[in-house]
């Protein structure tokens, strides 16, 4: 009994410190050491919030970069993958499907050419980021939807390619079609 | 060399080098002597007065296991109690309702057993006053117990004949003031920089470029990353855990997080040799853990980084090997080498999902999980390693026809009864499990597909890894089962009850026994237990209980799947 009573004044005990000494203390760094104060960071166009920087969005329109597919269809209110086996049957009739369709809105494109990324379902549904390989070959078709060269937005992609130190060179889905309404703004307004 | 291999050589070098100081100050911090966090006494000491501990008192084995285990009881009842009713508690902005017993019960035990098998989505299943007050503070306190337990093996290896263990109080306490929080507040303040979100401001909802409604939960992540990963708990503040990509942004934070992992586990069994003065017996254990959890390192990333074998076939690019349930930042070989992090550590966060890796890679996480012993879980993983040396020693002794001594200690019938009884607990939960899951699922196929994402050998794996999990007390899972319901939550939890507390009642045991016997100082017949032979004959005896007594699962679940490749 009495290390019972022991154990409550010590759970609160903790619960007080741990606030105070750990959770409070992050909560300060956030404030003061990150531009959006601890909260995720959004990103905007013409002053208004379109999104989440590290959080995926859905593009289907023919003028924007496609995003992977995801098995939650963008909802950040949750999250989580298709969780399908390696040898899954439905699973794998899914993948040749998701193949076939974007081969047919990228006729130019050879099956070899592909990753696969861009017909996997990613681990959080939600991510942010495709390769550069994923973003290089969906250039042409925007480039014919918008009616402009492929050079430029070629330059646009290479302009937002994240190249860590050590790890993945990624490029951001959201940023790289905020960076194509910018600077294409009359085209998108038509 | 390609960068992503590049990335995992970093990361194992730089855990490697970190651990060994982190190692020689934990020995400090439970010995008692000078460290340069000491200006926290005054603080520990008042607290030790506001709760009425006596820190001097010593406890014998029994008793240190009686405080050990009311401790937790209470604060099993603390927190079922806030998860049910945390619909109605403060620090709510989402309005999340309480969860229902069956899952609160799962919940609560798994988080005080250091388990954090999740049955629940972070976002929607709990509020930012339970991620605190319940979540964060037991992946304190849980990892904090195993710890304790650790300092009490110590003690009693070290002295030459006791009755004391030391006091549980002081070990819990100091775990959390000198070990644990210093640590996550380094982790965490890394993570905010790095881009996780630390905020009580409720979700953000906007128009995507698409005119699409987006809603993104947020909360005090990064108190949550940290200490998960620091604690071996596992249990993240998203459903998706370290997949999530406010939870792990990038590839800097990913090397944060996975890093923390497994860095107090190494750290641990560095503490052993400065502790007990015997360096060369922990760089033996060391050396043992290190090659299994490298070799199954190896293995797995190679088999994520070629991709899957059926989508080869289809004739496109896999050029970023199996992608599946991966994220693009993070890359096919930084998540296989998370996997086999998690589970060789008992930690059971996961950055990828670990339904869709290759069968090998799955295999592999179960064998991880089932050997339980290549650095575990904080403090109770040596504990597991313990137990093997004893039957080890015991062994080895018949072998040469010596008396069984280990540590100065003769080690006798009572001893190797608990031990063996503990070695095969384990399998014994973990398989009955499974055998009884298999079973109901077998003979109702309705509740077969309620359960199962995955038809044939994987669904079975998915039943079999569940189990294992629970078990080895990791929390990680084949998320496709649908594992929220009365028959998984009671199930599980009784398994992670059984499998966390039995075990540390057997080995307090064993040491308290062993503790109070009499020393036999070393003579020209003793058994060396620092050589690389007994190093050898100790992952034999690993490798015959725990691994061989899966082997026949293992067959029907991830092996028959990889030969259908």
């Amino acid at each position: 009994m009495k290390n019972f009573l022991i154990s409550i004044k010590i759970t609160i005990a903790f619960c007080v410190i741990l606030f105070i000494g750990y959770v409070l203390v992050l909560w300060g760094v956030a404030k003061i050491a990150t531009p959006n104060s601890g909260n995720a960071k959004v990103l905007k166009l013409n002053n208004k919030i379109v999104g989440v920087e590290n959080i995926g969005q859905k593009f289907t329109s023919k003028k924007y970069f496609w995003s992977r597919p995801s098995y939650i269809d963008y909802n950040g209110e949750s999250s989580g993958g298709s969780n399908k086996g390696t040898t899954n049957p439905k699973y794998l009739k899914d993948v040749s499907l998701r193949i076939d369709s974007f081969l047919i809105s990228h006729p130019y494109l050879d099956r070899k050419e592909l990753p696969s990324e861009m017909v996997t379902a990613s681990g959080s549904g939600l991510d942010p980021h495709i390769s550069i390989q994923s973003a290089n070959i969906q250039i042409k078709r925007i480039s014919q939807a918008r009616g402009v060269k492929q050079e430029d937005i070629k330059k646009i992609v290479d302009s937002l390619i994240e190249t860590p130190i050590i790890g993945v060179p990624v490029i951001n889905v959201l940023k790289l079609n905020i960076a194509l309404d910018e600077k294409y703004k009359v085209n998108n307004q038509q | 060399m390609n960068s992503e291999i590049t990335g995992i050589i970093f990361q194992v070098l730089l855990v490697l080098t970190l651990s060994y100081p982190l190692g020689y100050y934990i020995a400090k911090v439970y010995k008692g002597e000078k460290t340069f966090l000491d200006f926290l006494s005054p603080l520990e000491n008042k607290l030790f007065k506001l709760c009425k501990i006596d820190s001097n008192e010593q406890m014998n084995w029994r008793h240190f296991l009686v405080v050990l285990l009311t401790v937790n009881l209470f604060l099993f009842f603390w927190g079922m109690i806030l998860l049910v009713i945390q619909g109605i508690l403060p620090l709510n902005p989402d309005g999340n309702i309480g969860q229902n017993v069956s899952q609160a019960f799962n919940s609560s035990i798994s988080f005080i057993a250091n388990c954090n098998l999740q049955h629940y989505s972070g976002e929607s299943g709990a509020t930012y006053f339970t991620q605190i007050f319940v979540v964060m503070l037991f992946q304190f306190l849980a990892a904090a117990t195993g710890m304790a337990a650790f300092a009490a093996v110590l003690k009693g290896m070290a002295a030459k004949t006791t009755k004391s263990l030391g006091n549980f109080w002081v070990y819990l306490v100091k775990s959390v003031t000198r070990i644990l929080l210093p640590l996550s507040l380094i982790v965490g303040i890394l993570l905010v920089i790095g881009g996780v979100p630390m905020t009580f401001e409720g979700k953000q909802t906007f128009t995507t470029m698409e005119g699409r409604t987006q809603t993104v939960s947020q909360g005090p992540v990064a108190a949550i990353a940290a200490i998960k990963q620091i604690g071996t708990n596992g249990g993240g503040f998203y459903g998706a855990n370290s997949a999530h990509p406010l939870e792990n942004p990038s590839y800097f934070t990913n090397i944060v997080e996975c890093v923390s992992i497994i860095l107090l586990p190494m750290a641990l069994i560095w503490a052993i040799g400065f502790y007990l003065r015997k360096k060369k017996f922990a760089f033996s254990i060391f050396g043992v853990m290190l090659f299994a959890y490298l070799f199954t390192v190896f293995v797995s990333v190679n088999q994520e980084m070629k991709g899957n074998p059926r989508i080869d076939k289809m004739g496109i690019s896999q050029s970023s090997g199996s992608m599946e349930g991966k994220e693009t930042r993070l890359g096919s070989a930084a998540t296989a080498f998370w996997a086999m992090t998690t589970t060789a550590t008992s930690n059971g966060s996961v950055n990828g999902m670990h339904d869709s890796t290759t069968p090998i890679s799955e295999m592999l996480m179960m064998l991880n999980m089932q050997t339980n012993c290549w650095f575990g879980g904080v403090g109770v993983g040596f504990m597991n390693y313990y137990i093997f040396i004893i039957i080890a020693v015991f062994l080895s002794g018949l072998m040469v026809g010596r008396t069984p001594e280990f540590m100065g200690k003769k080690i006798e019938a009572k001893e190797m009864k608990i031990a063996i009884i503990i070695a095969l607990l384990h399998p014994f939960m973990i398989l009955c499990g499974t055998a009884i899951s298999s079973y109901l699922a077998n003979s109702n196929p309705e509740l077969a597909s309620q359960w199962l994402a995955n038809p044939s050998f994987h669904g079975l794996s998915e039943m079999l890894y569940e189990f294992t999990s629970s078990s080895a007390n990791n929390g990680s899972g084949l998320e496709g089962l649908g594992d929220n319901t009365n028959f998984w939550n009671i199930s599980t939890g009784l398994v992670i009850i059984i499998t966390r507390y039995l075990p540390i009642i057997g080995q307090i045991a064993i040491v308290g026994l062993l503790a109070s016997k009499k020393y036999i100082p070393q003579s020209a017949g003793t058994l060396q237990t620092d050589t690389s032979t007994f190093s050898l004959m100790t992952f034999v005896v690993i490798l015959i209980i725990a691994a061989l007594a899966f082997f026949p699962s293992l067959t029907l679940g991830p092996i028959a799947e990889y030969l259908t490749l």
